[in-house]
């Protein structure tokens, strides 16, 4: 068969994704999907269609986060948990030099990168956005981060359109979904018996020409279509009538960045701060959250070195400290470093905002502390500078 | 005197008020102790050796909390032996489980323990070393974790700033992607303001962290109980979770004391 067009759509019966999965690991895909693990929805190996959570959804709330069974949910209607793309392109770890020391100098060894390529099975719009803006922060400018190039490039990103969101998710206030952005090599969209595959690239294509797929038939991609836009119509109406159940929350975007600068000594700093215990979960979970430290880690001899790096988050001491003291010693001026950064100077710094609305900080916050709640309590008004 | 045989600096281990445990743990280093032992003359380690070379030390680890007078002047000719003094373990660093006594009568505790409680002398308070002497460096934990001990004395031998991380236990669990026991299951755990050190263990099984390495840096287990409390948790079960090896450390004892201040419990309800 002829590989398909970039664009265009197959249909598969929803047990032939089995068949994608033995495809892509046949390439030599380690294949990563949605399976449970310890109560929650992580992104884990993945071989058979039966470890996926068909018919499962996520309760999610401010620091709440539970699975439930509902007979009436497909095989892809939870949405994001605490996993993202981000150590699949930034390993939480990760060695960037060995130093040996001999009798005259020091030897120093790049250790290699693990470069099987993977493909990750079941990421929302949120979830591509993220990656685009962290592609931004390692791949744009003068400085290009070869770790992060490398594992980029082996990703096989197939993608799902939500048809359901959770009360934490406000993709739709910031554009983010939850339909799929460009960036995918497949795009599935759930209907009763089938998966419609979206080609997004050619290597989407090669790999969807060996499913044995049909043409869908008239109307079925609208209707594809629909199940998603219906949702994103939910989501905006749910501010009008109030009911965070059962379509997400809200940030307002406009003048965001003004707001926030503009309010940087607003008493809402120190009352989220009476809240925030500065334990770092929101920027673990964050699938666009970049810091990173490095560390010197030697053996009792002080002969063999290891350079590691690992994510560093602006909530700990460690993170402004400098010769004298942290820049930012109380949790006050944390949290206002995070969220102004987040959403306002990250557009200075990288033409994007920071946030996908994917809502995990939210959900991950042991004490449940709300990002669009703390925007919102800034107020609308942009003060005059 | 016996002359050190090297010019290898010398490390004494000194216990007070304390289970052993931490002692127990530079043991259990096993390949790294010989390794560490070629490079530090083991002057003072009664758990280790029966031989002792008299100071002044080079290094001077010191588990256990002060819980006695003789105990107070000791710690002081201690300090004026070691060059480097360095504290281990929870009650060294905050006054470990016995601390409860700071709180409650202590004669109330020697009559219940003791069937000749008149043979007892003892102080109404246990309290970490740093209260009565100063202190170079703490490492805590109940017991210290050996990765950060190992790390410790090879950062000493190399003339390293001594440091070990302030920050969260739940970075530990994040960076291990370990599921969030508190908020995927509803377990109260201590993860959010505990400093990390012991490589989040408990969670990593599915049960709550018990605060073994105590506060971390800006802990803010006030507005942590609170949640819990609003999440249906016990107060008595929280401040039991609070008052434990690091029972006084100051922000774990001021959230037990919010807690029992809008819930009262008896004092026995603490121990």
């Amino acid at each position: 068969m002829a590989s398909p067009r970039i664009g265009s759509w197959i249909k598969i019966p929803k047990e032939r994704l089995q068949q994608l999965i033995d495809t892509l690991a046949s390439d030599g895909y380690r294949v990563v999907g949605p399976r449970i693990r310890d109560g929650a929805i992580i992104l884990d190996d993945l071989t058979d269609i039966r470890q996926l959570p068909a018919g499962v959804v996520d309760e999610q709330d401010g620091g709440h986060y539970r699975l439930r069974e509902d007979p009436t949910a497909g095989w892809f209607d939870f949405v994001v948990g605490p996993q993202s793309l981000k150590p699949f392109v930034l390993p939480p770890r990760e060695p960037l030099l060995q130093l040996q020391r001999t009798s005259e100098t020091w030897q120093t060894e790049t250790p290699e990168i693990d470069d099987r390529p993977v493909a990750v099975l079941g990421l929302r719009g949120c979830d591509l956005h993220a990656l685009s803006i962290m592609d931004r922060v390692f791949l744009e400018g003068p400085y290009v981060d070869p770790r992060y190039e490398k594992r980029r490039a082996s990703l096989f990103l197939i993608g799902v359109h939500c048809r359901r969101a959770a009360p934490t998710c406000f993709c739709h206030s910031l554009k983010t979904g939850p339909a799929l952005p460009a960036g995918f090599d497949l795009g599935l969209s759930e209907l009763e018996e089938h998966f419609l595959l979206e080609v997004g690239s050619r290597r989407g294509a090669a790999v969807a020409a060996r499913l044995q797929g049909e043409e869908p038939a008239s109307g079925e991609i609208t209707r594809a279509r629909m199940a998603t836009r219906a949702l994103e119509q939910r989501m905006h109406d749910r501010p009008l009538h109030g009911d965070r159940r059962t379509a997400g929350r809200w940030l307002e975007t406009d003048h965001l960045r003004d707001r926030l600068l503009g309010n940087l000594e607003h008493p809402r700093w120190s009352e989220v701060a009476e809240r925030c215990l500065a334990c770092a979960n929101c920027t673990m979970v964050c699938p666009t959250c970049f810091c990173t430290t490095v560390e010197e880690v030697s053996d009792l001899s002080g002969d063999s070195v290891t350079r590691m790096r690992r994510w560093e988050s602006c909530f700990t001491w460690e993170h402004s400290y400098t010769t004298a003291g942290p820049v930012h010693p109380t949790t006050q001026s944390r949290y206002r470093q995070w969220l102004t950064h987040k959403l306002a100077s990250w557009h200075d710094q990288f033409g994007t905002s920071g946030c996908v609305g994917c809502g995990r900080c939210i959900t991950w916050c042991p004490v449940g502390i709300d990002l669009t709640e703390e925007v919102a309590a800034l107020g609308n008004e942009v003060p005059h500078a | 005197m016996v002359e050190s045989p090297s010019k290898r600096p010398t490390l004494a281990v000194f216990k007070f008020a304390s289970c052993d445990g931490c002692q127990l743990t530079m043991l259990d280093c096993e390949r790294e102790l010989l390794a560490i032992a070629d490079r530090v003359e083991i002057a003072y380690f009664l758990e280790a050796r029966s031989r002792t070379l008299d100071g002044p030390y080079d290094i001077g680890l010191v588990e256990g909390s002060v819980t006695t007078e003789h105990d107070a002047e000791r710690i002081r000719e201690i300090r004026d032996q070691c060059r480097t003094l360095i504290t281990i373990g929870a009650c060294a660093t905050a006054g470990g489980i016995q601390s409860l006594r700071n709180w409650a009568d202590i004669d109330d505790f020697i009559r219940q323990v003791y069937a000749s409680p008149q043979y007892i002398e003892t102080l109404a308070t246990s309290t970490p070393i740093s209260d009565h002497v100063k202190v170079d460096f703490e490492l805590r934990g109940c017991p210290i974790d050996k990765r950060q001990l190992v790390m410790l004395i090879t950062d000493l031998l190399l003339g390293k700033q001594l440091r070990v991380p302030r920050y969260s236990v739940c970075l530990e669990c994040k960076l291990k992607h370990t599921v969030c026991v508190a908020v995927a299951r509803g377990v109260a755990c201590l993860g959010p303001v505990t400093q990390a050190g012991c490589g989040a263990i408990c969670p990593e099984y599915a049960r709550e962290c018990f605060g073994c390495h105590g506060p971390k840096e800006s802990a803010n287990p006030v507005s942590l109980a609170r949640h819990y409390q609003r999440g249906q948790h016990d107060p008595s079960h929280l401040v039991h979770l609070l008052s434990n090896f690091n029972a006084a450390a100051p922000p774990f004892r001021n959230a037990a004391e919010m807690l029992e201040q809008n819930s009262p419990l008896s004092n026995e309800g603490r121990s």
